[in-house]
């Protein structure tokens, strides 16, 4: 088992340096970060100092190492467009960002879970169907649409629900804004985080749907059925137990996409998060932004693939196993 | 084993290009394609836009993008069938005074191009890496399959936007118009090409171990001739299926890349910069600017993607 | 014999398949007594599973039971509500699949199935429940049950995952079991043990067992009576001993001709011609008669019900009452009466 996490550890910090080489490369090459800072006017002589006191003038591997070691520290320079530490402008956006995404997830995993068991349950009534046929609509519509349907509708033609912005929000802590304890805060959030769940769950509803109507076939369960048990607790002991451990490793890295994803939600919903400033930063070419959020994100990726391998670990006796040995 | 059936004996021996339709139509596949209303549908909706997109200039009413046969007066004209529509403008004028419809037909032409030339992109740079990574085995395999590990953790948009902003980047002071298709097509391709090489990978492992390689091999044969004359046609069966299913995330990706404006300019609009050009006139009430074009994307890639479903359930014997 | 505790009357099951109605299963009727094992043979696609299935009532859509009546007690079970046939399955009937490491369900642990199981159909306490699981387990042979208990399938053995699926089947003391394959998918030196221990369970309970296999080794040892199957239909059933030695029909003669044996170790053994025909394609009149080497016109026109052979030929091999055959070369002669 500690091998296992050791190994599993050891992995994740390898896709985390090669991420990091990414945007190093981005940082470095994509654009000369100096011209980035200085005006027209700029003599070439005070040119020159600023780019030896930036360390761009030493090896490649230097640049990089000091590169890592900043990134350690939550240091990635200073926006292009803003002038400010790209640190700061992206904490102060974070809380709204891992709000939207966390309600979102939510919003998809329970309501893609109970639609699942219903179609993989039901599998020929019409209201399966109807999930199904939603289910494929919400694959293909793009997010940005399904955003301006959501809008047209509660916004425009029925005005129940903002359509941008984080309505009020209240300061918690030191730099924590919750939208969460505010009416208007709440109502805010319902049509982004619909928007931004709809794909997640389809694809959770598909994933349970398939994996349960396998499970419904195996050895096991018919051995069930023909032992007597109840329908209740072959379809929700044995069943779904079985159908969550897959689901469990899907929906955890869709979390982290969700989180991706929020760049398109947060474009139409006028919502003031990390992707809205992400989006920004690829429009005017601000490299240390695109660094940084690329960065971010590759942290949360391998962070949650890990706890997700971890846990199914905790999950499935028989992994357990496997990995004691 | 079944014995063949009279028709796939008399497609056999037939032979040739007769005999390959006869048994094509005769296939599982193709019934599977007459039984299923909703896949012919999806069809027919596929093939109307790809023929509307290949003749946008001659069905077109007018050229949205010639100055002079577009007026500014003409601005904001709501569809016929609504109070002030001008029978010229069956769906309505935009804010510039562009003909929707003739908009949509272009828009539709360059989305399905970059749609299109991406998912070929992603499948050529895929198949190639995977038949390498697959047949050369060892360091090639693993630093191939490496790549796409770390890649396969970021989503398709994120990876599209980075490229989108550093070709940006590097192509600093090129006007939109020149770089704006070949971006997209870049991001798009290098977005989606794991898939195929882990596929391509998998099969080219089980192929490579197989006796006409051997024979290949003892023949003398260079190895790139054995991977691309012997093992490549047996391996490239479900790439169909991926490209498919691709096609329509790829028109989703441009179409999302262009909403969110670093993808296509408005002076030569994909069908996501029409919607996103609509998107600003929703709370005017000219809803017609985003519902059209917005309809025309939903049900291309609801058609495309139902297409896909069914090429691989059909494509499947388990599912059968 | 005593009233039977199973009987299955003109039992059909249809498929519904894209390319018309199968019928998997075509006017099957046998009787199981207490404490009776019933062998039924066949190739694989006879209809020995599709049988098993029905009788426990779970033939999953396309699959349906198009006629025919099953009797438990004398009690029509075939058409009763989903939730009453529930309530028999595991408790009257129980269920042995083929393969012990697929039929236990990998997340739970050995105990929790069986003390599921028998507080669904006992009202017996957890604390109850569980001492009687331990019980169970130690009566199949597994050693240190109140240890093992807490373990999960995959700790087991194959041979103790099929004791386990024993102890599973027998929890609610049904008075029926079906016996679907139980070794097929085990090691051979387990095989013995094991049908011997549901041989030896059942015997002392009482309980009536219908054993699926294609091991006529296995039925000749196990079996009181034994069923032949082809093609979804009953060719012969009889006692074990007069099937086996004296077999009428000729595709169980030809199948009797295909067991090994040490008295016959210089003779060939024998094979039958041909294959099963697929269940789309099966012949009018007897389905065997493509196949058979004594067939005749009447073969390929009417089908054979099972009936006893005629007097001269039961006199002859000096057969047992209770001894059918579906074959016309036994019906009495033309002209004569039945």
């Amino acid at each position: 088992m500690l091998a296992f996490v050791i190994r599993r550890i050891l992995q994740s910090i390898a896709v985390m340096v090669s991420v990091a080489l990414i945007a190093f490369i981005m940082f470095r090459f994509v654009g000369d970060p100096v011209n980035q800072m200085v005006g027209v006017d700029t003599p070439q002589a005070e040119v020159e100092r600023l780019r030896a006191s930036l360390g761009l003038n030493d090896p490649t591997l230097v640049q990089f190492g000091r590169f890592l070691w900043n990134a350690l520290h939550f240091n990635f320079g200073v926006s292009y467009q803003f002038r400010l530490p790209v640190t700061q402008l992206l904490a102060e956006r974070a809380p709204a960002t891992l709000e939207l995404a966390f309600t979102a997830a939510l919003f998809a995993l329970l309501v893609g879970v109970v639609m699942g068991v219903y179609c993989a349950l039901r599998r020929d009534s019409w209201l399966a169907r109807v999930f199904q046929a939603v289910s494929l609509i919400g694959v293909s519509l793009p997010t940005f649409l399904i955003g301006i349907l959501l809008i047209y509708l509660f916004a425009v033609i029925l005005g129940w629900l903002p359509s941008n912005g984080r309505g009020e929000v209240v300061k918690f802590g030191n730099w924590w804004t919750t939208g969460f304890l505010t009416l208007s805060g709440l109502k805010a959030l319902v049509l982004p985080a619909i928007t931004l769940g709809l794909f997640q769950m389809t694809l959770i509803m598909r994933l349970v749907r398939a994996e349960m109507m396998e499970v419904m076939r195996t050895d096991y369960i018919k051995f069930a059925k023909a032992r007597g048990l109840r329908t209740r607790a072959i379809h929700f002991g044995h069943a779904l137990k079985n159908t969550l451990i897959p689901v469990i490793t899907i929906a955890g890295l869709q979390l982290g996409s969700i989180i991706a994803f929020a760049i398109i939600t947060e474009t139409v919903f006028n919502w003031p998060g990390m992707g809205l400033l992400f989006l920004k930063a690829v429009q005017n070419v601000d490299i240390p932004i695109m660094a940084a959020y690329l960065m971010l994100i590759g942290f949360l990726f391998v962070t949650i693939n890990l706890l997700v391998d971890l846990a199914y670990g905790f999950v499935d006796p028989r992994l357990r196993v496997a990995m004691r040995t | 084993m079944p014995s063949p059936t009279p028709e796939e004996v008399k497609g056999l021996v037939a032979g040739g290009q007769s005999g390959l339709i006869a048994r094509l139509l005769d296939s599982d596949i193709y019934a599977s394609f007459r039984s299923s209303w909703v896949t012919m549908i999806a069809a027919a909706i596929v093939l109307l836009c790809f023929i509307g997109a290949a003749f946008a200039p001659w069905i077109a009413p007018t050229d949205p993008f010639n100055p002079a046969t577009v007026f500014l007066s003409d601005a904001s004209i709501p569809p016929v069938w609504q109070q002030g529509g001008d029978p010229r403008f069956i769906i309505g004028t935009d804010d510039q005074g562009r003909d929707m419809y003739s908009a949509i037909l272009y828009g539709l032409r360059v989305s399905l191009m970059v749609g299109g030339l991406g998912v070929l992109l992603a499948a050529s740079i895929g198949i190639t890496l995977g038949l390498l990574a697959g047949y050369m085995g060892g360091r090639v395999d693993a630093i191939i399959m490496r790549v796409a590990d770390v890649q396969l953790t970021f989503p398709a948009i994120l990876i599209a936007l980075l490229i989108d902003g550093v070709a940006q980047g590097m192509f600093r002071g090129m006007s939109r118009e020149t770089t704006a298709i070949p971006v997209l097509v870049i991001s798009i391709g290098l977005s989606f090409w794991v898939q195929y090489a882990r596929t391509i990978r998998g099969s080219t492992m089980v192929e490579k171990n197989k006796d006409y390689v051997a024979a290949a091999r003892l023949v003398g044969l260079p190895t790139p001739i054995i991977m691309i004359r012997h093992v490549l046609p047996n391996v490239i069966g479900p790439v169909l299926v991926i490209l498919t299913i691709n096609l329509g995330l790829a028109i989703i990706t441009e179409a999302t890349l262009s909403f969110l404006g670093v993808g296509l300019p408005p002076t030569q609009p994909s069908l996501g910069t029409l919607i996103s050009i609509g998107n600003k006139y929703l709370f005017s009430g000219d809803w017609w600017i985003v519902a059209f074009p917005g309809a025309t994307l939903a049900i291309l890639v609801l058609a495309v993607n139902l297409l896909g479903d069914w090429l691989r359930d059909a494509l499947n014997p388990k599912l059968r | 014999m005593s009233e039977p505790v199973l009987s299955v009357r003109n039992l059909r099951v249809e498929f519904a398949t894209r390319r018309g109605i199968l019928r998997a299963i075509d006017d099957v009727s046998f009787d199981i007594a207490r404490g009776e094992v019933l062998g039924v043979v066949g190739e694989s696609g006879a209809g020995k599973s599709v049988t098993g299935s029905a009788i426990i009532g779970l033939i999953e859509p396309p699959g349906r039971i198009a006629g025919g009546e099953i009797l438990l007690h004398g009690k029509r079970i075939d058409n009763l509500p989903p939730e009453e046939m529930r309530r028999i399955r595991g408790r009257k009937i129980a269920m042995i699949f083929q393969d012990p490491l697929t039929s236990l369900n990998p997340l739970y642990r050995v105990g929790e199935q069986l003390i599921e199981t028998i507080r669904t159909h006992t009202d017996l306490s957890p604390r109850a429940a569980r001492d009687r699981a331990i019980e169970l387990l130690s009566e199949v042979g597994i050693p240190a049950p109140e240890k093992r208990i807490d373990g999960y399938p995959h700790e087991f053995s194959g041979g103790m995952r099929q004791r386990v699926v024993i102890a599973l089947a027998l929890s609610a003391e049904p008075d029926f079991i079906v016996a679907d394959e139980p070794t097929t998918a085990l090691d051979v030196s387990v095989q013995a043990q094991i049908i011997a221990l549901i041989k030896r369970l059942c015997h002392e309970r009482g309980t009536a067992v219908m054993l699926v296999t294609h091991d006529m080794g296995v039925i000749a040892e196990t079996a009181d009576r034994v069923a032949v199957m082809y093609a979804g239909r009953v060719a012969e059933i009889g006692p074990v001993r007069d099937v086996v030695k004296h077999p009428l029909h000729p595709y169980a003669k030809g199948l009797m001709g295909a067991i090994p044996t040490l008295e016959a170790e210089a003779e060939r053994l024998t094979q039958i011609p041909g294959s099963m025909p697929r269940l789309t394609r099966i012949p009018p009149g007897c389905a065997f008669n493509p196949r058979c080497e004594r067939v005749f016109d009447r073969c390929r026109v009417e089908k054979p019900e099972p009936i006893a052979p005629d007097a001269a030929t039961s006199a002859r091999e000096n057969l047992m009452p209770g001894h059918l055959v579906a074959c016309h070369l036994y019906a009495a002669k033309a002209g004569g009466t039945p």
